[in-house]
């Protein structure tokens, strides 16, 4: 990747290599499950094997009597000390919400879930142990299935609770007449049916895993004063939050560290229900304990992702200008709602318009329990799936209209000189260049050349086709202002906290709220803070993740910590020299208005004298020389609440070579161009694009989590669940165009979703391409050699997603397909 | 109990261990050797892949009592006595070949017994040579240009 941006005189821009590699490199991490305490016992959970089942007896004593073991309670023996599993997003005001504890005494709703904990000695002895508990089971009627879930309550189908009396927890919609952002939708489509094109298509958004390569572990202490949980969570804070709500353990009384965290990408965003079980243990018991789950039940019980059915309309002029544009959604929240769980979809609701000028627009979701693992944030949550149905669909109309897909794109997004621009949902887009960055990916791509390939291989019928696919992505996030997820009715604030200690030696502590499990947060902010603060990188330390240190944050997910963390740090900076100042005049003895601050130096306008803010932290350490009334501190903190989302976007193109024999999809290029504002390590950006691009090619091509008829979970090891190897992945060319966000003064957007939200629909786009004379309008998701084949000797979509046309779809006047 | 007398790390270590425990558990457990770590039970994810007798070897696929008497290095062991980074471990740091660091002692482990079998591997080398090691940071992209930069064949990280 060559950045546009130059490194600069300052850090900021700099490809500072990572001050966290150090121990990552040599072995010297602490991950929660390296952690030993004197006396420490080890849990192993005994798990359900049915989805849906009422509990009829649970007999421990062959357990109990297992060598070594110190305990083994049920549900009923922990009773309330095991607080409750909450759900922070009800979406509506009269959501269905079943009750989560985390190890219920009576009935099971999913496969993995936990109905005892064995406590021994060892980790060994605690499964040998597990294997001995005796669960009767009677089995019931099990949710599966998502689109007859969401009609059980009309038609006696299974219930995922049977108390609730349905498995639609919530409806959520947003109509731009109704909101008054646009048209109406409905009118726009009829007239489009009249004289104009309509794409009605439906779209499967597949399970998936998060799969973070770190499995979860929690170490709870409950000697001394404050109850210690260590854990590989990336919410220290709203954890410990759940666990004073949920259990009355005053929330001064817990301290939660989130050590070193392997990887999360929002599957380490929930407070689990192997937490709550392993705090009220540790508190029963009086000892410290340890959990550590093996990689199958984290793929049995950790949150799942994604699990849509998409039914789309887009309503479009004879020449191909976008009118109107309709989502339906069913999206599977599965056992429980989680604790964004229904919030997921609704993230979406704003960015199915994306960089398109909708002059109408309507958003549905319907959100459906079903007895499967529970689902919840996975990288980008929410628009991903926005983004996949409408880089599909443009993709579509292109088709449709027998045009370039770029050139139909380009007919429809918002100009540069648009800017700042108001979207049919509501939301105020700051920045972007979609021209720039379009025209950017083209030559890297070598889109032209591409194209002349893909002419002379359909022209001679090459058995490998080429398709190139396009991608030009746009999401929301820095999540999140507080007042619009107050006005969404989410249960909390969207700021990040920070503080700047400035240490007697010139070394500098920065505490941050944000919670980094990979991203490179301690490199990045000490960037920030050198650059600002005008003192050496290395002289930096950020503190973070563990709430006796960082007493107060909202975490880290939602691309969030750079775009709201980083600016509460540029904010605490700004406050620490601002402190700084009368105590520089006071030394300096010169008037506060003749000081000037630059390169990390107070100097006095127009002489040669001046202090370093090193030498003011020193001099106010001692507080022998200060002026009066000045307090013996310049130590600072800063609590900001970002006014508006950030609107990163980019053109992603990829071109794939398909074996029309086999069905064998091959990446052959990859090129993109992202506009994420201005960076701070270009470097720490980089890997986070070629990350994020593999997990949503991943979801093209690779992934899917398949339960069988029976509710059981068979890809529950990595043997089944496909995540890719460095064998089945290319280099990726990558480029920048920057057009700074307006509204923090970093001038940043996030980048941790933007390559996963972008490159599924360029890959499917791609693989539809090379299909498309083959009468093939679209490849089910992940795109596996059979389906495409499948596709190529049917003509349809080589999976589910031909089934079952959508209600609001008139099939005798549908276009295409 | 069986007793097992080998070294890791350059230290000899003897123990009595069950015959079931396996090496990783054995170097994580009871040596503390915790640089070396697990991601998986069915040996996809080489997160715990150390050196046995100069070879790369999942250590969750290999007894304890099968080390008995062999020489095991870990990434705790790879640096030198006064603590300079192998090239390897240099070369992943030079070139953002990881992010959340939990795949990289397996990564690193592996990538020196890829260089010491082919010293110049081309990309494909590279990505074949890994296949065994499972990483969902890094998108693999840095890690390719990481072991090229260690084998000499690029200039390093691009940014």
């Amino acid at each position: 990747m060559t950045a546009t941006q130059e490194p600069t005189q300052g850090e900021i821009g700099r490809d500072r290599r990572r001050k966290e590699d150090q121990r990552l490199i040599t072995g010297r991490t602490r991950w929660t499950d390296n952690i030993t305490l004197p006396g420490m016992l080890h849990l192993a959970m005994v798990r359900s094997p049915f989805p849906h089942a009422r509990i009829t007896g649970i007999d421990t004593s062959a357990a109990k009597a297992g060598t070594n073991v110190v305990a083994v309670y049920t549900g009923a023996d922990l009773g309330e000390s095991q607080g409750a599993c909450i759900n922070a997003w009800p979406v509506v005001p009269d959501q269905v919400t079943p009750a989560h504890l985390p190890m219920p005494s009576d009935r099971v709703a999913f496969a993995g879930e936990t109905v005892a904990v064995v406590v021994a000695r060892s980790a060994a002895e605690a499964r040998d142990a597990a294997e001995l508990v005796e669960v009767d089971y009677e089995e019931l009627p099990a949710a599966l299935d998502l689109k007859e879930s969401a009609e059980a309550h009309t038609n006696g189908g299974a219930l995922a609770h049977p108390d609730l009396g349905t498995n639609v927890s919530a409806v959520w919609r947003f109509d731009s007449a109704e909101a008054g952002t646009g048209g109406d939708v409905e009118q726009a489509i009829a007239e489009a049916r009249q004289d104009g094109i309509v794409i009605e298509r439906e779209y499967r958004q597949q399970r998936l895993i998060p799969a973070f390569m770190e499995p979860r572990s929690v170490v709870v202490d409950p000697t001394g004063e404050q109850i210690t949980m260590w854990s590989a969570t990336q919410v220290p804070h709203i954890l410990r939050f759940a666990l004073a709500a949920t259990t009355g353990v005053p929330e001064s009384k817990i301290r939660v560290i989130a050590p070193d965290v392997g990887g999360g990408f929002g599957g380490k965003l929930q407070q689990t229900p192997e937490e709550m079980i392993a705090f009220a243990v540790a508190r029963k018991l009086g000892k410290p304990v340890k959990f550590t789950e093996t990689r199958s039940e984290s793929l049995l019980t950790a949150h799942h992702g994604r699990d849509q059915w998409q039914r789309l309309t887009l309503a479009a002029t004879k020449d191909g200008h976008v009118t109107g544009l309709k989502v339906d959604l069913l999206a599977d929240l599965g056992a429980y709602v989680a604790i964004v769980g229904g919030g997921v979809p609704v993230l979406g609701a704003f960015m199915f318009n994306a960089i398109y000028k909708f002059p109408a627009y309507q958003f549905q979701t319907t959100n459906v329990l079903t007895n499967k693992t529970w689902t919840d944030a996975y990288r980008g949550a929410g628009r991903p799936e926005a983004t996949f149905a409408i880089e599909r669909l443009m993709d579509e109309l292109a088709n449709e209209l027998g045009k370039d897909p770029l050139e139909v794109r380009e007919m429809n997004w918002i100009k540069h000189e648009e800017f700042p621009f108001t979207t049919v949902a509501g939301l105020e887009y700051d920045s972007g260049n979609y021209e720039a960055a379009t025209a950017r990916a083209k030559e890297m791509f070598g889109y032209d050349a591409l194209r002349a390939e893909q002419a002379e291989r359909r022209s001679r019928g090459d058995k490998v086709q080429l398709g190139i696919g396009v991608s030009t992505f746009t999401e929301m996030c820095g999540l999140a202002p507080s007042r619009v997820l107050g006005s969404l009715n989410y249960g909390a604030g969207g700021w990040e906290h920070a503080e700047v200690r400035m240490l007697p030696t010139g070394k500098v502590e920065v505490v941050t709220g944000a919670s980094a499990h990979g991203q490179g947060h301690e490199t990045a902010f000490s960037q920030i803070v050198a650059d600002r603060l005008g003192v050496p990188f290395e002289d930096v330390e950020v503190l973070h993740g563990d709430t006796q240190i960082s007493h107060k944050g909202l975490d880290t997910y939602g691309s969030r910590s750079l775009v709201v963390g980083g600016e509460a740090l540029v904010r605490a900076v700004d406050k620490v020299i601002e402190k700084a100042k009368p105590v520089a005049a006071h030394l300096l003895e010169a008037s506060a208005d003749d000081l000037e601050f630059s390169g990390g130096r107070f100097s006095v306008r127009g002489t040669d004298q001046g202090m370093a803010i090193t030498e003011i932290a020193t001099a106010v350490f001692a507080a022998h020389n200060l002026p009066d009334g000045v307090e013996a501190s310049i130590d600072s903190e800063a609590t900001y609440d970002p006014v508006n989302f950030n609107y990163p976007h980019g053109t992603h193109l990829c071109a794939v070579e398909v074996d029309t024999e086999t069905g064998q999809v091959r990446m052959r290029k990859y090129a993109c161009c992202d506009d994420i504002g201005n960076v701070i390590n270009p470097l720490i950006v980089s890997g986070q694009v070629h990350g994020g691009l593999v997990q949503g090619i991943a979801q093209a091509l690779w992934e899917e989590a398949v339960y069988d008829e029976n509710g059981t979970l068979v890809t529950g090891s990595f043997v089944d669940y496909l995540l890719p190897t460095a064998a089945d992945t290319i280099s990726f060319d990558l480029d920048h165009t920057t057009s700074p966000a307006t509204t923090n003064s970093l001038g940043t957007k996030g980048v941790g979703e933007a390559g996963t939200i972008a490159s599924t629909p360029a890959v499917v786009n791609a693989v539809v391409d090379a299909l498309r004379p083959y009468g093939v309008h679209d490849v089910a998701m992940p795109c596996t050699p059979e389906r495409v084949w499948r596709a190529i000797n049917t003509g349809g979509s080589g999976g589910e997603t031909t089934e079952a046309a959508a209600p609001h779809f008139d099939e005798s006047e549908g276009a295409a397909q | 109990m069986t007793r097992i007398n080998l070294t890791v790390d350059g230290q000899s270590v003897a123990d009595d261990v069950e015959p079931r425990m396996l090496l990783v558990q054995y170097l994580r457990e009871k040596l503390g050797k915790t640089g070396t770590v697990i991601g998986c039970d069915t040996s996809n994810c080489g997160a715990c892949t150390v050196h046995l007798n100069g070879r790369s070897v999942k250590s969750c696929n290999v007894l304890a009592v099968q080390a008995d008497g062999g020489e095991v290095t870990t990434i705790e062991g790879l640096a030198g006595e006064d603590g300079a980074l192998h090239p390897v471990q240099e070369a992943f740091r030079e070139c953002h070949g990881l992010q959340c660091g939990f795949c990289t002692p397996g990564m690193i482990m592996q990538t020196v017994d890829l260089l010491a079998e082919n010293p110049s591997p081309s990309e494909e080398a590279i990505r074949l040579g890994l296949e065994g090691n499972l990483c969902r940071c890094t998108g693999y992209h840095n890690i390719v240009r990481a072991v090229q930069h260690a084998a000499g064949t690029t200039e390093g990280a691009s940014a």
